[in-house]
């Protein structure tokens, strides 16, 4: 499995990549990665997180079944800058506005939320308009999701 | 783009106990920005309420699902409970995966908890480097008791024993024989012992290598003994005993005087690891100067590392002269 993802792993002595991620943030990007509802696919969603964690991101993965409430909480107390939400369910339109509002209730907009996962390019349009700030759908390569996740971050800025 | 709230702006409202002002505080400590040291030590101030219990052992022994159950435990009689559970950092990346909470999922829509997770980052021991600061925030912010969890330990990372009024190690069946038991290190700094997944048949030898080696110690009659504790999150037999023994251990460290003296501990040992880190960082923002000439003649066998330490420090101590 390693091999296969050497593109963005980076083999190397021990701390080099720490100092290069230091050098690139004062601090790593925290991301809680999270599955929600009845949806026990999660295959995908550990590649996304070991992809994140080789970039030099500290991970929080939820586990599967996860309530709304429970992941907005999370993502509160770990003080997350991305909140990546994956469903392969088909509920996305009926959970992502859940979690927008919850975000919302808590003060949290500032958390940045990404929806990834197998979606109607529809709803991808209806997301965006709602608030969410990505939505990467299968077939989207490690990196570009890795990419993504930075790029938000900096846009965001300091917060 | 937004403008970040100061920090001190956010003192007041986690000392109130609210979850976002207490995330964020934790996370500028965590990226050892200095634009929060003076809000950290109004912080600081507040502090000393509440029982810091380190949870520690080796990878997969139950120690996640043991502060689970702890947590919950200790919410039956209405107190607050913070947890930092802390994970490696990965040492070619810098990432981590940060997995703990999984276990306590139960615990996630519970306001009455607030459960933090925490990467090393480099640093050993056993904690992260901002743990401690963490502890603090939470403290401060009215949690009755702080569950400290540190990463999976091997034998020797016991610095969760400086920072905690109570040491919990926790040993699972089936790892090691009785002569693990009397080996140096982690074993010893517990208060108390731990044997997780105690519904398993190999348990009872387990429990009985500990006693026998706590048994083989002279120790002074009145002190403290760490008692064996079975427990199991499969059947959640032991957990509220475990709990009232922490209860008892808190009791006996205020009775005897041991209180003061382990917060003595803690505060000179964080003083001291501080002076370090701050130390360090200086050495390595000037890489290139005085350190590169240094490590030049060392490499070349001129002088020896001891003496290059000296002649940096010194360097060091003249710079600030200046």
């Amino acid at each position: 499995m390693r091999a296969r993802f050497s593109g963005w792993l980076l083999p190397g002595k021990p701390m080099q990549g720490l100092e290069e991620n230091r050098a690139r943030h004062s601090s790593p990007i925290r991301i809680l990665i999270a599955k929600v509802g009845l949806d026990g696919h999660d295959r995908g969603v550990k590649i996304v997180a070991r992809a994140l964690r080789d970039a030099g991101m500290d991970v929080i993965y939820s586990g599967l079944h996860r309530t709304p409430e429970e992941v907005v909480n999370t993502a509160v107390q770990e003080d997350v800058d991305v909140l990546g939400v994956s469903l392969l369910s088909g509920a996305h339109m009926t959970i992502f506005p859940r979690l927008i509002e919850l975000l919302k209730q808590n003060n949290a907009q500032d958390i940045i939320l990404v929806g990834g996962g197998v979606m109607p390019d529809a709803d991808v349009v209806a997301l965006k308009a709602m608030g969410v700030a990505e939505v990467l759908l299968q077939d989207t390569p490690p990196n570009i999701i890795v990419e993504t996740v930075r790029r938000l971050v900096a846009e965001r800025g300091p917060r | 783009m937004s403008v970040p709230k100061p920090s001190l702006q956010l003192v007041a409202e986690v000392l109130e106990g609210q979850a976002r002002s207490l995330s964020r505080l934790i996370s500028r400590a965590e990226a050892g920005e200095v634009e929060c040291r003076p809000a950290l030590a109004e912080v600081y101030r507040h502090t000393g309420r509440a029982h810091v219990i380190g949870i520690t052992g080796v990878p997969g022994s139950g120690k996640s699902t043991l502060v689970r159950g702890l947590a919950l435990a200790a919410r039956k009689s209405e107190r607050k409970v913070g947890v930092i559970a802390i994970d490696p950092s990965s040492p070619y990346s810098g990432g981590a995966i940060l997995g703990d909470r999984i276990r306590m999922n139960e615990l996630n829509s519970d306001p009455g908890i607030f459960i933090r997770s925490m990467a090393t980052r480099g640093a050993l021991g056993g904690l992260a480097r901002a743990s401690l600061d963490a502890v603090d925030l939470m403290d401060a912010a009215g949690f009755d008791i702080v569950l400290l969890e540190t990463v999976g330990v091997g034998q020797d990372e016991v610095d969760v024993v400086q920072a905690t009024h109570t040491t919990v190690v926790v040993s699972a069946p089936g790892l090691g024989d009785d002569v693990q038991a009397i080996k140096a290190g982690i074993l010893e700094i517990a208060d108390i012992h731990v044997v997780s997944k105690c519904d398993r048949s190999d348990a009872n030898k387990t429990i009985t290598d500990l006693k026998m080696m706590l048994g083989l110690g002279l120790r002074e009659q009145t002190t403290w003994q760490p008692p064996v504790v079975p427990t199991s999150g499969e059947t959640g037999q032991g957990i509220e005993a475990l709990l009232t023994t922490i209860d008892e251990h808190r009791a006996y460290l205020q009775q005897s005087g041991e209180l003061a003296k382990r917060r003595r501990q803690t505060a000179e040992m964080r003083m001291l690891k501080t002076a370090e880190d701050i130390l360090r960082q200086r050495f390595v923002g000037r890489r290139d100067g005085v350190a590169a000439e240094l490590l030049e003649q060392v490499i070349a066998r001129d002088i020896d590392p001891y003496a290059a330490a000296q002649r940096l420090l010194a360097a060091l101590h003249e710079g600030e002269a200046k």
